[in-house]
């Protein structure tokens, strides 16, 4: 949460007092030792299933199923015993939660708890281990209780994140807004554990609560596996990526950095997260052909021949030679292929105009002229931002598309750009680009043929 | 030659296949023999019958893909072992009465269920998988045929902790009837050593076997409570596993083709010959297997083989006609040094970074040995460099006598007659 305003402050507070209020007068003297043995094995499920969140997308959406064991708690307990579920998360696990927010989270999970246990018993449902013949009439008062359950969860959550965080950026909530089935798919799957686990507790008491968590820390290990291989991808991509630079000393660092400013873009103009990644990706990888076009051509200082400028036209092609066969990067391989069309369709390989060239190109096109603009050439040095900035908003409508330009020009007012270390003067073995073929203030020389 | 090829073709394929038709044949016994016994004496409880076998056909339509080009299906998996484990603990009173049903009652219900649900895969041109699924039935059979007479006794009805130990057992008992009939296919198919095999699949398998065997007791325990109709729940906590792992497995393909892809570019850069680099890695990764490299250090070492050549990105110029074989001493090692530097840059690679950096190194010279891999790597090189994509076997003999007669000093004598044993085959499995 960060630091926490004020207004959030006495906000806790009312939701601790309210809690302590509704909770204190509840009289459990009359409950067998059995039902505070159920109560600790419930709880002890709650700490486990908060203290490993297992994230199933993208982003910050985590699946702790640590909910379900509430919901057991209020058929098996009843409100009581469902508002003392929740109240443990005082003591969640996870260490870098602040006082406030352990207090706030057990206030809020037991609240929620003893909402849902009134809902539950206001609907007739029984108390206690579920029998055979209730099925499948107790479904329904058990669904009313999930329902209250998420309603009381959420809505404290958003009141208590609404205080404490100023204005939401526009991608924020585009980010909630997009996030919001699968939060939906998972509040129905804890009710669904909740239901499980109780059912089960009728047949093997609290071994049920061990049954239903193999399952799910198997796939929480999986997702570790899943996070780890993802993280050795991008750092695998990344080394390779430079391997291929070091070919040039001025264009080192360039696909990283393109990589980044098409991912501003993207996330700018309110792409989905995995439309994102696959952005980043493709302007990681946008000039691996390079790699196909002779040394002499790259180096050559006068105007290039046709064969040679045809050689540089090609490098689209040669990138999307090699990564063709990465399967996930469908869309990522018509970025690579066409990041040099124009809008005007004067671009190359294949002169589409507008509409016709894929969003990925033309949004790689604007990162990779930029970049190209601020870093330094050999026949020239780096641009300022602000110089760079006039050049696309010159390009733009011509060679740019402007949508993208804007929302390129905004994200970089708002989160600022990381130039280049200024490059030191080539060592002698080094190959030097003498023409720059990203680079807009200064197009290659062609020889014309007649 | 040529007169000979196809007898010796049709011989390895018998004798690779040996393994395969007979789990089929055995898998196709019990399901003839299950469903002609089941249609003759009465179906036991057919509304249970059917809400399994829809629950297993859904799971055979639900497959998963596993590290390695494996398939699991564990939906379809759970829910055939709780059909075989089906048991009314409590005898609770209600609607849901206990039944008996017998093993040729579950074995035909699966074999008829995976059927079904394997069939949307075959209208849509995907591999039917029908190792893998007479391999599940095999297993579910042993467990049904051990299981079922004893869900009939007083004892183990009445216990619950004495009943899901049983179960425990005999779902570790499956799985490993499973791990093995796999692992014995992989041997077969992919020359790999069986103790190995079975260790790999092992290891692979665990994790999920894990989640599998539990499912399929949360099935029988809660549908004494809830009944049948609740099936589609009891499988909540298995689809986010089975959710996990699909991600899990996709970013390890993609991982591997984009290492195979970006190993291209020294192709395209006009470093070395075209197809050069994935050669040599098919090569590779065939001679650790039959050196009984297991499947981690196999993954190491294809990686290093695909990158080998990556250093030669940072020279200047491209080596004429990019064999490094034939240059010198100095160079192959500087180019082996800068390689091994790019890939180590990634953090994540030390291992593959280090096979890279031995790569050029002899067996017996003056620093220590260099790792298995890299001697692998050393002397598939020098064989795709000296063979390159020809496929004649006198070519092929020539270069094998060049390597041998390196041995004492180059390459790894046991390497080579791997890799002689392995060129013989010319059935190099890709993963």
């Amino acid at each position: 949460m960060g630091r926490v305003s004020r207004a959030a402050w006495l906000y806790i507070a009312a939701v601790v007092i309210m809690t302590v209020a509704l909770v204190a007068p509840m009289r459990l003297g009359d409950q067998g030792a059995g039902w505070w043995i159920e109560l600790g094995v419930l709880q002890l499920l709650f700490l486990i299933c908060d203290s490993t969140p297992t994230p199933l997308a993208s982003g910050q959406s985590a699946w702790s199923p640590s909910s379900s064991a509430t919901l057991a708690a209020v058929m098996l307990l009843g409100p009581a015993g469902a508002a003392l579920v929740g109240v443990i998360s005082v003591l969640s696990l996870r260490r870098h939660l602040m006082l406030g927010e352990r207090l706030f989270n057990g206030a809020m999970y037991a609240l929620s708890g003893y909402a849902a246990g009134h809902a539950y018993l206001a609907l007739r449902g029984h108390v206690g281990k579920p029998m055979p013949a209730e099925f499948p009439a107790i479904i329904w008062p058990f669904a009313a209780a999930a329902v209250v359950h998420v309603a009381t969860n959420h809505g404290l959550l958003w009141g208590a994140l609404r205080l404490n965080r100023k204005e939401g950026r526009l991608r924020d909530r585009r980010r909630m807004e997009s996030g919001l089935p699968l939060l939906l798919a998972s509040d129905l799957g804890y009710a669904v554990l909740g239901l499980l686990i109780a059912a089960l507790w009728t047949v093997t008491g609290a071994f049920a609560a061990v049954l239903v968590l193999v399952p799910l820390f198997v796939a929480r290990w999986a997702m570790g596996q899943f996070a780890e291989q993802q993280r050795a991808y991008s750092a695998t991509m990344e080394a390779l990526c430079q391997a291929v630079e070091t070919k040039d000393f001025y264009t080192r660092g360039h696909s990283e950095r393109v990589s980044r400013g098409s991912g501003m873009i993207a996330r700018e103009v309110g792409m989905r997260p995995d439309r994102v990644d696959a952005i980043r990706y493709a302007g990681m990888l946008h000039d691996v052909g390079k790699l196909g076009v002779p040394t002499k051509v790259l180096q050559k200082t006068g105007a290039l021949s046709e064969e040679e400028y045809a050689a540089i036209q090609l490098h689209p092609m040669r990138g999307l030679e090699i990564v063709r066969e990465i399967g996930f990067l469908d869309e990522a391989l018509t970025g690579i292929m066409h990041h040099h069309e124009r809008i005007d369709g004067k671009g190359y390989p294949m002169g589409l105009a507008a509409d016709e060239i894929p969003e990925f190109a033309r949004v790689i096109a604007v990162a990779d002229a930029f970049d190209s603009m601020t870093s330094n050439r050999s026949y020239r040095q780096a641009r300022g931002v602000d110089e760079a900035v006039s050049e696309l908003r010159n390009g733009s409508g011509s060679q740019f598309d402007p949508a993208l330009v804007d929302a390129f020009i905004s994200a970089l007012q708002r989160d600022g750009w990381k130039l280049p270390e200024p490059a030191a003067a080539p060592l002698d073995h080094q190959t030097v680009t003498a023409q720059d073929h990203d680079d807009p203030t200064a197009p290659l020389r062609v020889v014309e043929s007649l | 030659m040529t007169a000979q090829q196809p007898a010796e073709r049709w011989s390895s394929w018998q004798a690779m296949d040996s393994g395969r038709l007979l789990l089929l044949a055995a898998a196709g016994m019990l399901m003839v023999a299950a469903i002609a016994n089941t249609a003759t004496v009465r179906v036991l409880a057919p509304h249970n019958a059917v809400a399994f076998g829809i629950l297993i056909a859904l799971g055979e339509l639900l497959r998963l893909a596993l590290p390695g080009g494996r398939e699991a299906a564990p939906i379809s998996t759970a829910g055939a072992m709780a059909y075989a484990l089906l048991l009314y603990v409590k005898r609770l009173p209600g609607p849901h009465l206990p039944t008996l049903v017998s093993p040729l009652q579950v074995i035909a219900v699966a074999a008829v269920a995976m059927t079904i649900g394997a069939l949307p895969h075959m209208a849509a041109g995907r591999p039917v998988g029908l190792t893998g699924m007479a391999s599940r039935l095999v297993a579910v059979s042993c467990v049904a045929f051990i299981f079922r007479p004893l869900a009939g006794l007083h004892l183990i009805a009445g216990q619950w902790w004495l009943a899901a130990s049983v179960m425990t057992v005999l779902v570790i008992f499956g799985c490993l009837i499973d791990a093995v009939i796999g692992a014995l296919i992989r041997a077969d198919d992919l020359g790999a050593k069986f103790g190995v095999a079975l260790w790999d699949e092992m290891r692979v398998q665990w994790p999920l076997g894990a989640a599998v065997g539990a499912s399929a007791m949360i099935i029988v325990f809660a549908t004494e409570t809830m009944g049948k109709a609740g099936l589609a729940v009891f499988v909540v906590p298995l689809l986010v596993t089975q959710l996990a792992f699909r991600r899990y497995a996709a970013i390890r393909s993609t991982y591997l083709q984009t290492v195979r892809a970006l190993a291209r570019v020294t192709e395209v850069g006009g470093y070395v010959e075209g197809g050069h680099s994935r050669r040599v890695s098919v090569l590779a990764v065939a001679v650790g297997r039959e050196l009984g490299m297991s499947e981690p250090d196999l993954l190491d070492l294809e990686y290093a083989a695909l990158m080998h050549d990556i250093g030669q990105l940072s020279l200047r110029d491209p080596i004429p006609g990019g064999a490094t074989v034939l240059v010198s001493r100095a160079d192959q090692q500087r180019i082996a040094e800068l390689g091994a530097d790019v890939i180590a840059k990634a953090g994540v690679l030390d291992r593959v970074a280090e096979l890279v950096r031995c790569q050029s190194l002899p067996v017996r010279g003056v620093g220590p040995v260099p790792p298995v891999g890299s001697r692998i790597i050393r002397a598939a090189n020098a064989f795709d460099d000296l063979v390159g994509s020809s496929t004649d076997r006198d070519r092929s003999a020539a270069a094998l006598e060049r390597l041998r007669l390196d041995t004492a000093l180059e390459y790894d004598a046991g390497v080579v007659e791997a890799l002689s044993e392995v060129a013989g085959r010319r059935r190099f499995s890709r993963r």
